[in-house]
């Protein structure tokens, strides 16, 4: 029997011919990424088990991007920023993205990508769930605790049991007013927020390949929130005109076999995908957006790493272009580099951000923001009972910053045409008149 | 390894994800120093909606107000227990409480990978479904050995999964200690 590309890469790495869903083996790792957040107990924990004046491994493939509690005046979050910057300097490590420099990137997933750390055939692991999203780039990548993380510093490998693939093929051609972000939110619907537990989501079909580098990554962001240990996507021409644009470095393409053994497949029709939203307080509670239009919502947010991309803030864009917005809009590109380009990106001849600042929303600067809460002082943190439609990736309880909020995820468009009206929209009412 | 654990109940229901086990503002605090740790338990399981506190009346903190230990031990919890982050702060901040062993039906996979590599506690899975029997308050007693639950306060008895393949990486201590054993890396 043949073999999935999360094995292909897997097995590479193990330096092993084959291997098997279940098989326990030890990787060489490629990339190790860590932020404010969990870098400071990943160094510690590597101080004690290797000792106070080790080395990691390799220089070079440490990445480490700031990014979740950034713009606070939260004592502590601020001296775990002092944490980085310290281990940086003691490790001489090249890729650091520090706060306050022209450096700063912003949020790590996206980050990872635009600095050319996403390398098809690869394998990457990072201190945080939605790691998932290098997948999206044809290479193994999967979130790790601060244990882990250290061992990896230590030794550059770690151990890994070999997932069993799921394959979700999208066939034809998707919607105008369907996004990335409908499609996961459908497929989580489908299978649950435990459908995936242990396992590799693969994304096939035509109306997967017609789809941008964003776009891809918004699909394997969110695998974790099934569950899935990683999401994966070949890579293809899309894939290498992205990469080449950002590294050098080379990189080695991986396909499933035809024969190769899935846990699942299912095929979908992407023409008969509509907008979605997961209503309160599971990635899983699945809606139609058309049977949600009776929820009135007292903000709007678009961020994060799942919905802060220049595609998302282009489609956000189209509908919210000469329009002014009925409640609180919050809008946090993710990294600078989508700030800078929301300064570029024109439609008719207006910037992104004119349209997003005539529309009467608010810009915060890149970060992960309040798509976790945060800090008390974190830009657009929910508050008190507000009823929130969010392209972020989470809804749990609190998850936002008020455990008495209510989320609705939902796609860029959807966010968009919701603010405009007060309440859940569908982007079609928009896009099509 | 403890053969034998013995501790009061805390039961939570499905799908328990790692915001509720400790919510994101809390990440700010040192996990090395021993006084500013103590945090971590003073608000651990702190995001738990109130009225899934403590199944199965609900309203029941696990720590008191401003302590950052528990009396509650054992946490019994459904399917899908530590969804969500990879946070190492979920299973760390309920050992700083004094947590000492998690039974649920089933685990999401970073958490239950940390919960083995930190060696902060033993995640059991149940082979059956808990939740609407033990109450929060019941003394419990787990027997490794046989693998088993005995609830003492309803006298009943449940089987536990076998802990499988991470049985050696849990009987080191930590995955470090797993390495060392198996020559790995060095002794420090």
């Amino acid at each position: 029997m043949g073999m999935t590309i999360t094995e292909k890469i897997l097995a590479a790495h193990a330096c092993k011919e084959s291997v098997r869903p279940g098989d326990n083996i030890w990787v060489d790792v490629d990339v190790l990424m860590t932020h404010d957040v969990c870098g400071p107990g990943t160094f510690a924990i590597f101080k004690k088990q290797f000792g106070e004046n080790a080395k990691v491994w390799d220089r070079d493939k440490v990445v480490i991007i700031p990014d979740h509690f950034i713009f606070t005046k939260d004592t502590h979050a601020n001296r775990n920023i002092d944490i980085l910057r310290q281990f940086v300097k003691e490790q001489s490590l090249p890729h650091y993205f520090d706060v306050g420099t022209d450096r700063y990137k912003g949020v790590c997933h996206l980050a990872l990508a635009q600095e050319g750390f996403n390398r098809p055939g690869e394998v990457l692991f990072g201190t945080d769930s939605h790691t998932s999203t290098s997948g999206a780039f044809g290479m193994f990548s999967t979130g790790i605790g601060n244990t882990d993380a250290a061992f990896i510093l230590g030794t550059g490998k770690l151990w890994v049991k070999v997932p069993e693939s799921m394959c979700f093929e999208f066939t034809g051609k998707f919607p105008e007013h369907v996004m990335a972000k409908d499609v996961i939110l459908n497929v989580i619907g489908d299978i649950g927020v435990d459908g995936a537990t242990y396992r590799a989501m693969e994304w096939r079909g035509d109306a997967i390949m017609s789809l941008s580098m964003e776009e891809r990554m918004t699909l394997c962001n969110m695998a974790i929130e099934a569950g899935g240990k990683n999401g994966i996507i070949e890579a293809d021409d899309v894939t290498m005109d992205y990469v080449r644009q950002r590294t050098d470095a080379p990189y080695k393409i991986y396909k499933s076999d035809d024969d190769a053994g899935y846990f699942f497949k299912k095929t979908y029709n992407a023409s008969e995908m509509e907008p979605i939203v997961a209503k309160p307080h599971s990635p899983d509670n699945k809606a139609k957006v058309s049977d949600c239009v009776d929820v009135r919502l007292d903000r709007a947010y678009i961020g994060s790493c799942t919905g802060g991309k220049l595609t998302d803030f282009i489609a956000a864009a189209r509908l919210l272009k000469g329009k002014k917005v009925k409640i609180d809009t919050f809008i946090v590109p993710a990294t600078r580099e989508v700030e800078q380009d929301l300064h570029k990106e024109k439609i008719g001849n207006e910037t992104l951000v004119d349209i997003f600042k005539n529309a009467g929303a608010y810009l915060g600067d890149p970060s992960c923001a309040a798509c976790l809460g945060g800090p008390k002082d974190t830009f657009g943190r929910a508050a008190d009972n507000q009823v929130v439609v969010s392209t972020t990736n989470r809804n749990f309880p609190g998850r936002m910053g008020s455990k008495q909020s209510h989320v609705y995820l939902a796609s860029p468009y959807t966010a968009a045409a919701s603010a405009l009206t007060g309440h859940i929209t569908n982007p079609a009412e928009f896009i099509y008149n | 390894m403890n053969k034998v654990i013995e501790g009061i109940a805390y039961v939570l229901g499905d799908d328990v994800d790692t915001d509720q086990i400790i919510p994101a503002e809390h990440l700010v605090y040192s996990l090395s120093d021993p006084e500013e740790r103590k945090n971590y338990g003073k608000f651990a399981l702190s995001g738990v909606p109130a009225e899934k506190a403590g199944l199965p009346k609900g309203n029941t903190l696990f720590t008191e107000n401003g302590q950052s230990d528990s009396k509650y031990s054992i946490i019994i919890g459904g399917r899908n227990f530590g969804c969500g982050s990879s946070r190492e702060h979920a299973p760390a901040c309920m050992e700083i409480a004094g947590v000492r062993a998690v039974i649920a039906e089933s685990y999401a996979r970073i958490f239950y990978r940390n919960s083995v590599d930190g060696g902060f506690f033993i995640p059991f899975e149940s082979v059956a479904r808990m939740v609407e029997e033990i109450k929060t308050g019941d003394t419990l007693v787990i027997d490794l050995n046989a693998s088993t639950l005995t609830n003492s306060s309803s006298d009943k008895i449940y089987e536990l999964k076998s802990l499988g393949e991470v049985i050696e990486i849990i009987e080191a201590g930590n995955i470090f200690e797993y390495a060392r054993k198996k020559g790995m890396i060095p002794s420090v």
